[in-house]
């Protein structure tokens, strides 16, 4: 027998000034099922969960509504004050009288009777509401971070330094990413590798972080708080117990004539090669498409020379599972390929580059130690034009989006253009100057007023070479109103910041929305930057979108600061508003498991004694199911059910509203 | 078009509306990037430049409106399509420079500075109107006695005679007439 | 015998002579019999859409009207420029029907536009997969070619189709199946100064005088194109770039139908190759 409490709050003036509460009070004393009504000021307030309170425990009542504000201001409130009550918290619900009737409405007596009507569906939702237990899942206190580049480090290290365990996977044979191939970081100029070098090597050393370089993440199973991570080792065919990075092997292989990735195809490396003199690990690998002993079974020099016996041919990858209870993704960016402008030289002038390659020219343990050389012929380039937005905000070819930090590193590429080359001309065509971080927009004006950078406000319509080796660039000076030709020597172009071309497939692994742009998308624009939809999984960096290197360690530290939050407790509460099949009537269309956004429906197997399969059904995974219902709308059979939101619920609460008369007045416009 | 991007059409200028009617350009969109004038084979005899012109039209106003249909800049465009080709925002600038043409021309507020701009194209269309097609040498009689310029090329016109590249002749079609009536029918409609 | 509709237009007659008699050369030996479109009348060029809409639409719709009554399904219009008005005529009256109803008004000629336009590239490239390749008795041994095509046989939305707009290739197998050789440059979709022949002259001439420096500069021997009026403005004006000083030397100026043809061993003056102003019966000198 039902015995329910109505418990309707003024919240002082803000739902009494509309809504009569004694009279809508005096209404619900008489509904079915109701054995105690009552309003109250402040329902919220110590008085008020006191009377809530007394109220269970004297009238011993089986279920109770709160009529006040919404249930995300203060549900969780009430329900612990039933809690202590000693009555189910999910026997308790609220009917919001304020947002949905009083502070949207005007007329007394129409408030009144739409705020009476809500309290009579709740009442009725209420008689049928189950205890329900929180469901727990235990939590294994491992972070995965996918990805190596800065934003990888520092989750990886702040999650370490937090007390927990990391893995942290990076594709490539050393950590480092993109920031490793940089020569100056704006708005310091600091040495790119000599700040970076440091937390590279505290990675590798740290006892809380395992490194696995050289691996690519397989598949990935599992949900929040349980995932399993199979990672595939790829093979290095070195060692890692006995190489000592002596670089015997490098300095013998006749396989040499590859163009180094690092160094944007700017020198050349051998088969077995380390990206760079500052790897980590400071070991070399064996690229298999290259290796003579791999591809045709002949060489072996390496092998040879090596003092430790470290090579091994026979290697093979290997795959890893590791148990994970929060994955952080920091797979990092690329460059627009701007082979597709066509009037630029569809990518085949030698002499006109990316950024990474003017990176490489600059850096002092590049291709040219840090001596500005055109790629053609190794001369000095005496006038140097950079080409800001090439590929960004281009709505026909390109991408739409501004790529937020090539405003700033082409001002700094112009400042060490001029630092290196005296007399040189930096010309730098751009639309707009987007320079808005600390010092940032200083940064650039120093650029021009010091450096003599000449910054001209137009976008470049054609680049060619002339047969004498000068690169003729037309553009435009918007601001003085005409077309404005520089023959260079060598243009760089500010090309658009792009997720990596596989991250999409990884997103697909993890269940992970990505936009348009194939950015990873985040949970929410504002308020929730580092999480996805994806219950346990992070994001960290410019996979997310594009930004600079602050920002990226910001965005770590905040990804690394869930992690920890999400491992504080060894086991994870979360409400119990679930689904549960029904296996008795579950057909196994599987149209639940198909619609579910969270990928919480499974196939679950019903087995006899001997452990032969009877029928196969489906059945909800208590961890990640979200509560959104989609399966319950799409089964056919109705035999999948919402916890605390049954269909029997649902529409008793419809059937609880008296219809309304033909020709009745409604309350204005809502 | 103008739903997709216009937030309030009542504030588009009169002239920006004419030009996204006739050629679906929403200039609202330009950026003022200036790819176009930085590829405009043009632009150096040019008083205005694409950009300019296209933010003219963005404002709109009376001022702006003046001074674009009276500017030599319209007359010195070559059609050839450089600019849409590269618009990084895919608008069609050399469809607005020949809608503001067309303008300028039915309001007879043509630039002073290209009489011999408007003199070819006004002979071109007479001998097309009076003949249905056109000939070297009608054109070039009717354009030297409106623009004056007896003198410019007249080395070559022995040489192309010579060469059977200009006949003595005006090229008439069988049904010239009928071409001469569509003349007239454009003409009445406003904006022939 | 397969035929095509043919649309001369007003250059073809006169300034642009050599491209009528090398087209027609040409489509004699392949077999192809052009049609031409009774009682064409002028596309309007650019002086019609730069001074009426109405009219530069007309004109057009009216040559594609005669086309269809006439039976035509297609018409071949080599001249760059008309083929731009006419299939961009096609084009717009595709994408905006409504005004099929207003030019029968104007045209009094009805019209379903059902009749497709062909450039003198996509002529030329569909006679050599047909064979005519096959024909070429006389091919130039590896004579250095830049490739020019203007304006509007690289641009125009749906216009021009098939081809990369800033680096087209569609003239290639055609020279190369002449024997010669491509030379890659970059002025190949630069504009000659189009229609300003008469009325900006000094425009041309340096607008023009670039493209042939550039082609210089890469070594090409000869200029092949495509349209009457660049044709003009190149060959025509070498002796003015000299004399305004921007130019030395001269550089033949061939019409790609012009080039097939000699491969083709068609004799020199029946393409027209004696009526250019910049000498280019050497050129014929070179087929084997």
């Amino acid at each position: 027998m039902a015995r329910v409490g109505v418990f309707i709050c003024h919240c002082g003036e803000n739902i009494a000034r509309t809504v009569d509460v004694a009279a809508a009070a005096a209404a619900a004393a008489k509904f079915p099922g109701v054995v105690y009504s009552v309003d109250y000021k402040y329902m919220c307030s110590d008085p008020g969960q006191q009377l809530i309170r007394k109220a269970i425990a004297d009238h011993k009542l089986t279920g109770a509504v709160v009529a006040a504000c919404s249930p995300r201001m203060h549900e969780n409130t009430f329900r612990r004050a039933a809690a202590a009550a000693g009555m189910n918290p999910y026997l308790l619900e609220m009917a919001n009288v304020r947002e949905h009737c009083a502070w949207v409405h005007s007329d007394r007596a129409a408030a009144t009777a739409k705020a009476i009507d809500l309290i009579r569906v709740m009442v009725e939702k209420v008689k049928r509401n189950r205890s329900l237990k929180t469901i727990t899942v235990p939590v294994e206190p491992t972070a995965v971070v996918i990805g190596g580049g800065i934003a990888g480090i520092q989750a990886a290290l702040d999650i370490a330094a937090g007390g927990k365990q990391v893995v942290l996977i990076e594709k490539s044979p050393s950590l480092g990413g993109h920031m490793a191939r940089l020569s100056e970081t704006f708005p310091t100029l600091d040495c790119s590798q000599c700040i970076l070098t440091p937390r590279m090597v505290e990675a590798a050393n740290h006892p809380n972080i395992t490194l696995m370089t050289s691996s690519e993440v397989e598949s990935v199973g599992g949900f929040v708080g349980n995932f399993e991570v199979t990672v595939r080792r790829k093979a290095r065919y070195v060692d890692p117990a006995k190489c000592t990075g002596c670089g015997e092997c490098w300095s013998k292989c006749p396989s040499k004539n590859i163009p180094s990735e690092f160094d944007a195809g700017l020198s050349r490396r051998t088969a077995i090669y380390r990206a760079s003199p500052q790897a980590v690990p400071n070991q070399p690998v064996i690229d298999a498409q290259h290796c003579l002993m791999l591809t045709k079974g002949r060489c072996g020099v390496c092998a040879k020379v090596c003092p430790r016996g470290a090579i091994n041919f026979k290697d093979a990858d290997e795959l890893v599972k590791v148990k994970a209870g929060a994955i952080v993704l920091a797979t990092g960016f690329e460059l627009w390929d701007h082979s597709a402008y066509g009037e630029y030289g569809a990518g085949r002038i030698a002499d006109v580059i990316d950024g990474f390659a003017f990176e490489r020219l600059a850096s002092a343990s590049g291709p040219t130690a840090g001596e500005i050389r055109r790629p053609s012929d190794g001369a000095e380039p005496k006038t140097v034009v950079f080409v800001q937005c090439c590929g960004s905000r281009d709505e026909k070819v390109g991408v739409k989006y501004c790529s937020k930090i090539c405003c700033m590193y082409t001002a700094k590429h112009a400042m060490l253009y001029a630092h290196k080359v005296h007399g040189g001309r930096a010309v730098v065509f751009y639309m707009d100057i987007r320079s808005a971080g600390k010092g940032y927009d200083e940064f650039v004006r120093r650029a021009i007023e010091k450096d003599g950078a000449e910054y001209i406000r137009g976008r470049v319509s054609k680049i060619y070479r002339r047969a004498d080796g000068k690169i003729t660039v037309r553009g435009t000076d918007t601001l003085a109103g005409m077309p404005v030709t520089v023959e260079a020597d060598m243009v760089v172009l500010a090309d658009a910041v792009t997720p990596r071309a596989d991250a999409q497939k990884l997103a697909r692994m993890l269940g992970v929305a990505y936009d348009a742009d194939g950015f990873f998308s985040e949970a929410h624009p504002k308020l929730r930057p580092v999480e996805t939809a994806v219950a346990g999984v992070y994001l960290a960096g410019a996979c997310q979108a594009p930004k600079d290197i602050p920002e990226s360690v910001s965005q770590a530290s905040a990804a690394a600061a869930k992690v920890l939050g999400l491992f504080s407790k060894p086991k994870l509460e979360r409400e119990p508003i679930v689904s549960h099949v029904n296996r008795i009537t579950c057909a196994h269309c599987r149209a639940c498991i198909n619609a579910c956004p969270y990928k919480a429906i499974e196939d679950f197997n019903i087995l006899d004694r001997s452990g032969k399969v009877l029928r196969t059904v489906s059945n909800v995974n208590e961890g990640l199911c979200q509560g959104c219902g989609t399966c319950v709308s799409v089964c056919r059979s109705k035999s999948i059910d919402l916890d605390g939101f049954t269909d029997e619920q649902v529409y008793l609460q419809i059937a609880a509203l008296e219809p309304v008369e033909a020709g009745a007045k409604t309350e204005g416009s809502s | 078009m103008l739903g997709e991007n216009a937030v309030n059409v009542a504030q588009t200028p009169t002239l920006a509306r004419s030009i996204l009617e006739a050629t679906g350009v929403d200039v609202a969109r330009c950026y003022q990037c200036g790819k176009c004038t930085a590829g405009c084979p043009m632009a150096r005899f040019m008083d205005l430049m694409p950009h300019q012109i296209m933010r003219l039209v963005q404002i709109g106003n009376a001022a702006a409106e003046e001074k674009l249909l009276a500017c030599a800049a319209l007359w010195s465009c070559a059609g050839c399509l450089t600019c849409t080709q590269r618009c990084p925002k895919d608008l069609d600038p050399a469809a607005v420079m020949d809608v503001l043409r067309q303008i300028s021309y039915d309001r007879s507020k043509t630039s002073p500075e290209q009489k011999k701009v408007l003199a070819f194209h006004r002979a071109f269309l007479k001998t097309v109107e009076s003949d249905g097609r056109m000939s070297e040498f009608s054109l070039v009689r009717r354009y030297k006695m409106a623009s004056r310029d007896f003198m410019s090329d007249v080395a070559l016109a022995p040489a192309m005679f010579a060469r059977g590249k200009l006949k003595f002749a005006a090229h008439k079609s069988p049904g010239r007439k009928e071409v001469g009536k569509i003349f007239a029918a454009c003409r009445k409609r406003g904006g022939a | 015998m397969k035929s095509i509709g043919y649309y001369p237009g007003c250059a073809l007659a006169c300034s642009g002579i050599e491209l009528d008699l090398s087209i027609r050369e040409l489509s004699r030996l392949a077999e192809v019999e052009l049609c031409e479109v009774a009682d064409w009348n002028c596309c309007g060029a650019s002086s019609a859409h730069s001074t009426g809409h109405d009219l530069a639409v007309a004109l057009p719709y009216r040559v594609l009207a005669l086309a269809e009554a006439q039976g035509l399904t297609e018409v071949l219009a080599p001249c760059a420029s008309c083929f731009s008005r006419l299939k961009g005529t096609l084009v717009r009256l595709r994408r905006n029907p409504e005004m099929l109803e207003k030019m029968a008004g104007l045209t009094g000629r009805p019209c379903r536009n059902s009749v497709a336009v062909v450039n003198v590239l996509e002529y030329l490239n569909r006679l050599l997969k047909d064979g005519l390749a096959g024909k070429f008795t006389a091919p130039l041994k590896g004579v250095k070619v830049a490739a020019y095509y203007g304006c509007l046989l690289s641009r125009g939305e749906d216009i021009v189709e098939g081809d990369d707009a800033e680096n087209p290739t569609g003239m290639e197998a055609a020279i190369r199946a002449a024997g010669c050789e491509v030379v890659p440059w970059n002025f190949a979709t630069e504009c000659c100064g189009g229609a300003f022949s008469l009325a900006k002259p000094e425009a041309v001439v340096e607008l023009s005088a670039a493209i042939l420096g550039d082609a210089e500069q890469a070594g090409a021997q000869m200029i092949v194109t495509g349209c009457p009026m660049c044709h003009s403005n190149l060959d025509m004006r070498q002796r003015a770039m000299s004399a305004a000083g921007r130019r030395t030397g001269s550089m033949p100026i061939l019409y790609l139908s012009e080039l097939l043809g000699l491969a083709a061993g068609i004799a020199p003056k029946a393409i027209g190759l004696d009526r250019h102003f910049t000498d280019a019966m050497s050129v014929a000198g070179r087929s084997a």
